[in-house]
């Protein structure tokens, strides 16, 4: 079908773009690293949570960490690439909008997964190795929860004339998300409003299901999670997918 | 008949508020001809323009192109029509046969034809040898030359080239306007283009409408346009002249003065350049010339189109956006 093949030049082009793009992917690396080394050993040398070392405890928040900060902000290079007319060409083929969409979270997933592998490939050179059925099913779950994520960036960027409102936008958006999230501690003994919050956080669903995997210890049943984010991608495919259809260059 | 036009409108309008952008444009465009839109900046073009290639929705009035309305079969339009836009849209970090295949891919072109007509146009636009290098480092006449090839990519029936010219340098500039020119005739594309180079709609139209704020203000071939407006042209620099006794003159049709410019319209056929000289005060310069286009937009509007651009340039636009 003509309009499957639209969709995989969209997403062709995204992959392409990224991997020419070393800085971004650098750059997409640095971070997390610095969460697992610095923070995660420093704080590690004093601390452990359920049994493990807290770098190991973090490794899973740090991981969804990357992938939310990723997914989100790919969202921007809509924007630029409105601004600077890249997106025209597109905008004015005989495609669909639902199309351009698609193929444009297909490339945002994955150029995300491609970053979640490396990071997972770096965690065995500093003692957070997985097995590789494990490794592969942490894979997984993170390109599931990539999917809400980079469906809610570019319905953002759909909606946003400027990078900088973007980037703005994006910020109140990703560190409320991450840090309600038990990336960085367990959800188990939380007071009242706390425990609130992170329940209502769709991202605290996709931490659980990820540290469930790689250590063992998971707060809700999997089915929970995974049903959490399989709706949530849902739900923003289709207000992404509107934004894109009332997008106008 | 509708079948002997590629596109019509009736009553083209579009609106942002109080301002009219495009006011009640009325145009008849014939097959296979070459039609430019010629303009200042701000005038209209761009946004007529994005009207017919359906990226702007009208706000009231009709248009269609290859018979398809614009406001309800745009999939039809798209796909029989090809763009070149004012700004640079080719993705800088992909090749030139990258950019090529991208648009087959979304115009949905036969498997068969796919490599074949993107060597083709490659050709066409001589660009074989630099096909597998980024686009950033292409020079602005290559990249243009290869929004050319891509414009033209799926054998559209009309195509738009919405100032494609902008920002080349002279030299640049003629070559374009020959693959413009070679390329319809090959393809036997109607061409409707935007522009506000005077040299540019004279050398390459067959037919021309001069739009100011919106609105069309004269429309016919260039020579047509020149001759309605007379023969040949004086301007001259003059302190205090007689206005009214030089008009009076018979072979003067029009004078219009502009500080100490003088700029005089004259009749076709002979004429006294003495008597013209005596009404004229105290003269320093004296240039005479044929009428061109920016001497018709003169007449028609009162003011020049001024050459140089404030919008459209690539950074400009960058820079601009960011610091509204």
């Amino acid at each position: 079908m003509s309009e499957l093949e639209g969709i995989y030049a969209v997403c062709l082009r995204e992959l392409k773009v990224y991997m020419r793009e070393k800085e971004r992917v650098v750059s997409s690396l640095i971070s997390p690293i610095l969460w697992l080394v610095a923070f995660g050993t420093g704080l590690g040398s004093v601390v452990s949570i359920e049994g493990v070392n807290y770098q190991t405890y973090i490794y899973p928040g740090v991981l969804v960490m990357s992938v939310l900060f990723s997914s989100l902000f790919y969202g921007v290079y809509v924007i630029w690439d409105r601004k600077l007319d890249f997106l025209k060409e597109v905008l004015v083929a005989p495609l669909s909008r639902v199309s351009i969409f698609i193929g444009k979270v297909l490339g945002g997933c994955t150029t995300v997964a491609i970053q979640s592998a490396a990071l997972l490939v770096i965690g065995y050179f500093i003692g957070l190795a997985l097995p590789l059925e494990t490794f592969l099913w942490v894979l997984l779950l993170l390109f599931v929860l990539s999917v809400a994520l980079v469906s809610l960036g570019l319905a953002i960027g759909a909606n946003m004339k400027s990078p900088e409102g973007f980037m703005l936008v994006a910020n109140f958006v990703i560190w409320p998300l991450f840090f309600f999230s038990g990336a960085l501690y367990p959800l188990d003994s939380l007071p009242a409003w706390l425990a609130g919050v992170t329940n209502v956080n769709p991202v605290t669903y996709g931490v659980d299901a990820v540290r469930g995997a790689v250590i063992g210890v998971q707060h809700f049943p999997l089915m929970v999670d995974i049903g959490v984010m399989l709706l949530l991608s849902l739900f923003v495919i289709v207000v992404g997918t509107w934004s894109f259809r009332r997008m106008h260059d | 008949m509708s079948n002997d036009y590629s596109i019509e409108t009736f009553d083209l309008c579009k609106y942002y508020g109080e301002l009219k952008a495009v006011d009640k444009l009325s145009l008849k465009i014939k097959k296979g001809e070459i039609f430019g839109l010629l303009g200042p900046n701000g005038a209209g073009k761009t946004t007529a323009i994005s009207m017919l290639c359906t990226i702007l929705p009208p706000t009231s009035g009709k248009a269609t192109v290859n018979g398809f309305d614009v406001a309800r079969e745009p999939a039809q339009v798209r796909k029989s029509i090809g763009i070149v836009f004012q700004a640079p849209s080719v993705d800088d970090l992909l090749t030139g046969r990258e950019n090529l295949r991208m648009h087959t891919l979304l115009f949905k072109m036969p498997r068969e034809i796919r490599r074949q007509r993107i060597e083709e146009v490659l050709k066409l636009v001589d660009l074989e040898k630099r096909a597998d290098d980024l686009i950033r480092t292409y020079s602005g006449g290559m990249r243009r030359r290869l929004e050319l090839a891509r414009g033209m990519m799926h054998s559209p029936t009309v195509l738009f080239l919405d100032e494609p010219t902008l920002g080349l340098d002279p030299q640049t500039r003629e070559h374009m306007w020959k693959y413009i020119q070679t390329l319809a005739k090959r393809e036997k594309m109607t061409v409707m283009l935007t522009t506000h180079y005077m040299e540019e709609a004279e050398l390459l139209c067959d037919r021309i409408g001069i739009i100011d704020v919106g609105k069309i203000i004269a429309l016919d071939t260039p020579e047509a346009l020149k001759a309605q407006l007379g023969g040949d042209n004086i301007t001259l620099r003059a302190k205090n002249p007689n206005m009214a006794a030089l008009r009076k003159i018979d072979c003067v049709k029009a004078v219009h003065r502009k500080g100490d410019q003088l700029q005089i319209v004259l009749k076709s056929g002979e004429c006294n350049l003495k008597k013209i000289l005596l009404k004229a005060g105290d003269v320093k310069n004296v240039e005479l010339k044929p009428t061109t286009l920016n001497d018709v937009f003169l007449h028609y509007t009162g003011k020049e189109i001024r050459e140089e651009s404030g919008e459209g340039g690539f950074w400009q636009r960058v820079m601009g956006e960011r610091s509204k």
